[in-house]
């Protein structure tokens, strides 16, 4: 039981890269970004080829993000110069990935059985099961975490949180908001193409149907992170996505306890996605009740 | 004093380009716009106020003639470009800054309009003396607020804010559009008062586009009237001072009667 709680928390952090990359899209620049379903198996499937072909895995992760940032430069340039509204932009990256990832890895599953990967990295190698997963992720996380946290200090990533927050004002101060949108996409993209050759390495193999609903889950991990923690300043909310990832890792173990099985895990997601993203209206609904129960009361 | 910062010559500007229902806004106008004028815009719906004011900004691409700045041709740079000499404030104080971002940290983008934005730390606490002191000046309390969201400020607050960032960094050109429209008459008072302390005390050059007759006649040296794309009055110094309502009025009427 234990053993399961460790490998959770574990599963959470290596997940929270995705979190975090979809947050600068989704709750700064103000957009759902589809590529992300694209991008995360592209990650995955370029770090597990490269590594099959003897490169060192660190430098195969660095090449997921790589290919990340390259994914989210084709929707960003998709959407600013193109035109093309976001959503669909990234449905169309996310549907020309598909083809490309068979490409990379020649086939539907690449396997990295028998292969170094940097969970056998020999610090993390001699510590006990599921611990290495942990340590991994929390080292990633937190260097991430700082990474973006100063990042969004700079006067480059106030103009970044700008373009998000009011373009008209954001371009009448000569911020070059098309620009801004092509960077967020591709860090973004970036960050989830990483954590798709995390994921990927933490597995033991890459599989072309791996990018199918992560952006729930992605979603899931910035939305319980606010759910649960509420207000927050910024630098907390960053903070509070990894550990609404980690909190989303739980649910999912305390579903399988309940007898659901694997398949359904799909459909409980955004179950759980749904249900807190409804949170607002529920509680709306819960309070003109009250109003209602009151306004009878002041009558009688 | 006669020294042109801005001219436009001969500008036009089309709507629905190239389709069956072009319309020309500007027709062929002519504008010059000396250091110092403190220009008041007035023109009644659909003259071409706002396209003037979109074709200076760069909003709207022009189709022919030129606008120079200091002699220079300037009518070709995008909107992101002509930041770096002209503001702008807006009449909708929702457009003017940043709802999720704090006061301090929308005065810290206005300070660096028109330049390059790095990846160097924003030093945010190093500025605070100084927005604490600017923003005393516009008397609403705004100096308390520095570390709320602007999109917890009043109207009143936000416009006061909208106009200190527009002037934070020194603008060759600055443009208001209505900016006190949409506030309530006392408040509206009140910005337009510390508009026009700033304006003078800094020797900004501004156009202003307002409805309110009495507003257009109390400030600035300049008066221009808009009409049907083109600017059919035009009068500065004793003779603005000399202009009255009554005879802005009968001239309103001579126009559309």
């Amino acid at each position: 039981m234990i053993g399961l709680g460790v490998s959770a928390v574990g599963q959470g952090l290596l997940w929270a890269t995705l979190g975090l990359g979809l947050f600068l899209t989704f709750r700064i620049l103000d957009f759902p970004d589809m590529t992300v379903e694209g991008t995360f198996p592209m990650g995955a499937a370029a770090c597990v080829a490269a590594i099959n072909q003897g490169v060192d895995p660190l430098l195969a992760s660095l090449l997921a993000f790589g290919v990340g940032m390259l994914c989210g430069l084709a929707t960003g340039l998709l959407y600013t110069k193109g035109k093309i509204p976001i959503l669909l932009a990234g449905i169309l990256v996310m549907t020309a990935a598909y083809s490309i990832n068979l490409r990379i890895m020649g086939r539907a599953n690449l396997t990295l059985l028998n292969k170094p990967t940097l969970l056998k990295l020999p610090f993390l190698k001699s510590m006990p099961m599921y611990f290495d997963s942990v340590t991994l992720g929390m080292i990633i996380i937190v260097v991430l975490t700082l990474l973006l946290v100063y990042f969004l200090q700079t006067d480059l990533g106030q103009a970044f949180i700008a373009t998000g927050d009011n373009e008209k004002m954001a371009r009448s101060l000569g911020i070059r908001t098309d620009n801004m949108k092509i960077m967020g996409l591709m860090v973004s993209n970036g960050i989830i193409g990483l954590g798709g050759a995390l994921v990927a390495q933490n597995d033991g193999y890459a599989d072309v149907s791996m990018g199918i609903g992560v952006i729930v889950i992605a979603l899931a991990s910035i939305i319980i992170g606010e759910v649960v923690f509420g207000e927050l300043t910024l630098n907390q909310r960053l903070i509070a996505v990894t550990l609404g990832s980690i909190l989303y890792r739980f649910v999912l173990l305390l579903v399988l306890k309940l007898g659901f099985s694997t398949n359904d895990l799909k459909l409980l997601s955004s179950v759980v996605l749904a249900l807190c993203m409804m949170l607002p209206v529920f509680q709306r609904l819960f309070n003109i009740k009250k109003v209602i129960k009151r306004g009878v009361t002041a009558h009688e | 004093m006669s020294n042109p910062i801005l001219e436009l010559r001969d500008v036009v500007v089309n709507v629905n380009q190239n389709t069956a229902e072009q319309i020309m806004i500007l027709k062929h106008l002519n504008l010059t716009i000396n250091d110092g004028d403190f220009i008041t815009v007035l023109g009644s719906n659909g003259a071409g106020k706002s396209t003037l004011f979109n074709a200076i900004g760069g909003n709207l691409p022009i189709d022919s003639g030129d606008i120079l700045l200091h002699g220079k041709p300037v009518g070709h740079e995008s909107e992101e470009q002509r930041t770096r000499f002209l503001s702008r404030v807006f009449q909708d104080p929702k457009l003017g800054t940043a709802p999720r971002m704090t006061v301090a940290e929308n005065l810290l983008l206005a300070e660096k309009r028109g330049q390059r934005r790095g990846l160097v730390p924003r030093h945010l606490k190093q500025a605070m003396p100084h927005f604490k002191e600017i923003t005393s000046t516009m008397n609403n309390g705004l100096e308390q607020r520095l570390n709320t969201p602007t999109g917890n400020l009043s109207g009143g607050q936000r416009q006061a804010l909208s106009f200190l960032m527009a002037t934070l960094k020194r603008p060759d050109i600055l443009l208001l559009d209505e900016h006190t429209a949409a506030l309530d008459p006392k408040t509206s008072q009140q910005l337009m008062r510390t508009t026009n302390e700033r304006i003078t005390d800094q020797h900004l050059t501004c156009l202003m586009i307002t409805h309110h007759l009495d507003d257009a006649l109390t400030y600035g040296n300049r008066l221009i009237v808009v009409n049907d794309g083109q600017i059919t009055f035009d009068v500065s110094g004793d003779a603005k001072k000399a202009l009255t309502q009554d005879k802005l009025l009968e001239f309103f009427n001579d126009f559309e009667g």
